[in-house]
C-alpha cells in the first residue's frame, strides 16, 4: 500500500480516537476516587439511626432526619412548581409565539438566565419571596427560588426537544383537521416527552445540590423538628454536609460524608426515574 | 399514547404527595401549639447556640422549637436589627452602622457575653526552634509593611533557620481576623496579604499539619481538637500585669485574663420584644445557666462564674444597648466592664 491521504486520515482517526478516550477515563478517574474517598469515610456512618436522627452537638448522635425531609419537601415542591411553568412557557415560544425581535430577545435572555450564579437567585429570592411576599424563610421560599433557578433550563430542554420533531407529523395532523392545540397534544407532546422528562430531571438533580441560594434566603443550619406545612422553616442536606464539614470535630467530618452518600443516592433515584420515564414514553411511539 | 402520558404524570405528583405526607404524618400532634425562637449569627457562636437548643428542645418535650442559622454576625446583625431573629449569635460587639439600623427599626437589645474565643498560634510538630513568640514580634511578621519583606524565620529572631516562612490565617471577612489584626497589628483589618487564608480553619489546619515552615492562627477550639497534629506556641504580651512571660493559651490562662491580647468574648444579642415571650425569656435564662458546661464540651471556654451570674442579672433586668459604644472589637476588655 502506498502513503497516501488514506493512511495519514486513518492515522488522525486513530489519534482521535486515543484522545477521546483519555478524555473520558480522566472524568470517570476523578470520580471513581472521589466516590471512593467519601465511601471509605462514610459508609460506615450510614445507619437508620442516622437517617431517623436530628442534628446534634455530638456528631455520633447526630442525623440528617431533618435536612432529609427538608430536601424533599423542597424539591418536591420544585418540581411541582417548575414542570408545568417550564414546559408551557417552552410550548408557548416554541410552537405559538411569533419569530420576531421580541421572541428573539426574549430567547436570548432565557438562554443568559441559564447562566446566571446560582447566588444571585439567591438574593432574587431574598427580595421578592421572603421579604415581599413576606412567606418569610420557608420551604415554599426556597422552592420558588430554585424554580427561578432552573426555569430556563427546563424551557431551553422544552424547545429543544419539540424543535426535534420532523415537520412532516404536525402536517399529516393538520391534514387530518386537527387544530394547533390537539395536534401539540396528541402528537408533538407526547414525542418529545422523554427529551422535556430528562432535562427536568437533570435540572431538579442540579436543584438538589445546591447551597448558596439557600443559604440566601436564610434556610437553617440547624432545626431539630420537621416542616408540617410549606410555610415553615426548612434545612437541606447540602446545607447540613457544609455545616459538618468545617467543625473541627472528626465526628462531624465522617457525618458530612455520610450525608454525601445520601445526596448521592437521592440523585441517583431522580435519575433513575428519568431513565425509566424515557423508556416507557419511548415504546409507545409508532411511526 | 394520551392515557399513558396523563397516567405517568400523575403518578408522579402522587409519589411525590405521598411522600411529604408519608414523613410528616408522625409528627402532626406533637405540634400543636408550637412555639419558634429563631437564632441566627456568627458561625463561631453556632456550635454553643446549637448545643443549648438541643438541650432546651429535650427539655421542654417538644413544646418550643428553636432554630439556628449562619448568616455571619454582620448577616446576623442585618436580620436581627429587621426584626427577623428573636436572638443574634455574634463573634464581637455591635457595630455603629448595625446600632443604627437596630435604632431605626426600633430594635432594642440586651448583649450578653457567654464565653471566650482564644485565637492560637500554631507551627508544625517538627518545628523546634519557636519556643514563644511576643506581640511585637507577631506584629513584625503579619503588619502589612511586612509583605514580600519579611519572608524567612531569621528575619523574626536571630538564629532561627534561613528558610521560607509560609503563613497561614482565617479569611479577611472572618472575626476572627478582625480581631486578630486589631489585637496584634493595632488596627482591624490591617495584615499583609501575602498568606494562605480560607474560612474553612480545618483548611488551616491541614495547612499547618503538613508545613514544616508554617505559621498560623485560628480559634482554639480547632487546636483542641488536633492536638496530635500541631504544636501551639505561648504568647508574650510584655505586660506583666496580667501575668509574666509567655502564656499558653488553655482554659485557665483565657479564663482568668492572662491569655492577651488574643483571647475575646463572643455574644448573644436578645431583642428586647422577644424577650417579653415567656419562651424565649426562658431559653435566654435557660443558655446562660447552663452556658458554662456546654461551652467546654464543644471546646470553648467559659467565663468565670460571676460573670454568668451578671449576666442573668443583666439580663433580668434587660438593661439594653452596648457597653462598647457601638465601635466593634476592642482588646484587653475585662469581663466584668461587659457586665455593667
Amino acid at each position: 500500500m502506498t502513503k497516501g491521504p488514506l493512511s495519514r486520515n486513518k492515522l488522525i482517526d486513530r489519534v482521535f480516537k486515543i484522545t477521546a478516550l483519555v478524555a473520558t477515563v480522566v472524568g470517570l478517574v476523578f470520580l471513581s476516587v472521589l466516590i471512593i474517598d467519601i465511601l471509605i469515610d462514610g459508609l460506615g456512618r450510614v445507619s437508620w439511626s442516622f437517617l431517623t436522627s436530628f442534628p446534634s452537638r455530638r456528631p455520633e448522635r447526630a442525623g440528617i432526619l431533618s435536612a432529609i425531609v427538608g430536601t424533599l419537601w423542597v424539591m418536591g415542591l420544585t418540581a411541582l412548581f417548575s414542570f408545568p411553568l417550564g414546559v408551557c412557557a417552552g410550548i408557548y415560544l416554541e410552537e405559538y409565539a411569533k419569530k420576531g425581535v421580541l421572541t428573539k430577545l426574549v430567547e436570548i435572555n432565557i438562554a443568559n438566565l441559564a447562566g446566571v450564579p446560582s447566588i444571585i437567585y439567591g438574593l432574587l429570592g431574598l427580595g421578592i419571596f421572603v421579604r415581599t411576599l413576606a412567606l418569610e424563610r420557608s420551604v415554599i421560599s426556597g422552592a420558588l427560588t430554585l424554580t427561578l433557578l432552573i426555569l430556563p433550563i427546563i424551557i431551553t430542554t422544552t424547545r429543544e426537544s419539540l424543535k426535534a420533531i420532523p415537520f412532516s407529523i404536525r402536517e399529516a395532523s393538520y391534514a387530518l383537521g386537527a387544530t394547533l392545540w390537539q395536534t401539540i397534544l396528541r402528537q408533538v407532546l407526547p414525542v418529545a416527552m422523554p427529551g422535556i422528562l430528562t432535562g427536568t430531571i437533570l435540572a431538579l438533580s442540579r436543584a438538589i445540590g445546591e447551597t448558596a441560594p439557600l443559604i440566601a434566603i436564610g434556610a437553617l443550619t440547624y432545626i431539630a423538628f420537621l416542616p408540617e406545612s410549606v410555610f415553615d422553616p426548612f434545612t437541606v442536606l447540602p446545607i447540613q454536609t457544609f455545616n459538618w464539614v468545617s467543625r473541627p470535630q472528626k465526628g462531624f467530618a465522617t457525618n458530612a460524608a455520610a450525608a454525601i452518600i445520601v445526596l448521592l443516592l437521592l440523585t441517583l433515584i431522580m435519575n433513575s426515574i428519568a431513565i425509566y420515564l424515557r423508556h416507557r414514553f419511548q415504546r409507545r411511539i409508532k411511526w | 399514547m394520551l392515557y399513558g402520558k396523563k397516567n405517568g404524570l400523575k403518578t408522579t405528583i402522587l409519589a411525590i404527595s405521598l411522600a411529604l405526607a408519608a414523613v410528616t404524618a408522625g409528627t402532626q400532634d406533637a405540634y400543636a401549639e408550637r412555639k419558634l425562637i429563631k437564632v441566627d449569627g456568627s458561625s463561631t457562636v453556632f456550635p454553643i447556640t446549637e448545643a443549648v437548643a438541643e438541650e432546651f428542645q429535650i427539655e421542654k418535650r417538644g413544646k418550643v422549637m428553636v432554630t439556628v442559622g449562619i448568616s455571619g454576625t454582620g448577616g446576623g446583625f442585618k436580620k436581627f436589627c429587621r426584626g427577623e431573629s428573636d436572638v443574634s449569635d455574634a463573634s464581637r460587639p455591635i457595630k455603629p452602622t448595625e446600632v443604627e439600623l437596630c435604632r431605626k427599626n426600633g430594635i432594642e437589645y440586651i448583649e450578653l457575653p457567654v464565653a471566650y474565643d482564644g485565637l492560637a498560634v500554631m507551627v508544625n510538630t517538627k518545628n523546634e526552634w519557636v519556643d514563644y513568640l511576643t506581640v511585637k514580634e507577631l506584629k513584625k511578621i503579619w503588619e502589612p509593611g511586612a509583605q514580600r519583606k519579611l519572608t524567612g524565620w531569621s528575619q523574626i529572631r536571630p538564629g532561627w533557620p534561613e528558610r521560607q516562612i509560609h503563613l497561614f490565617g482565617p479569611g479577611v471577612d472572618s472575626g476572627s481576623f478582625d480581631y486578630f489584626t486589631k489585637a496584634i497589628v493595632g488596627k482591624e483589618g490591617a495584615s499583609r496579604g501575602d498568606f494562605t487564608a480560607s474560612e474553612d480553619d480545618n483548611v488551616l489546619v491541614q495547612g499547618i499539619a503538613t508545613d514544616p515552615y508554617a505559621l498560623g492562627f485560628f480559634g482554639l477550639a480547632y487546636y483542641e481538637f488536633n492536638k496530635d497534629k500541631l504544636k501551639l506556641v505561648p504568647i508574650d504580651d510584655e505586660n506583666d500585669a496580667n501575668g509574666k512571660g509567655p502564656i499558653l493559651p488553655s482554659l485557665a490562662t483565657v479564663n482568668n485574663g492572662t491569655y492577651q491580647p488574643l483571647s475575646r468574648p463572643i455574644f448573644i444579642y436578645v431583642s428586647k420584644n422577644s424577650a417579653a415571650k415567656p419562651e424565649v425569656e426562658e431559653f435566654v435564662s435557660f443558655y446562660l445557666e447552663n452556658a458554662p458546661g456546654l461551652t467546654q464540651e464543644v471546646g470553648y471556654i467559659p467565663l468565670p462564674d460571676e460573670a454568668y451570674g451578671l449576666a442573668i442579672k443583666k439580663f433580668e433586668n434587660r438593661t439594653v444597648g452596648t457597653v462598647f459604644g457601638g465601635k466593634g472589637s476592642k482588646t484587653g476588655v475585662k469581663i466584668e466592664e461587659l457586665l455593667r
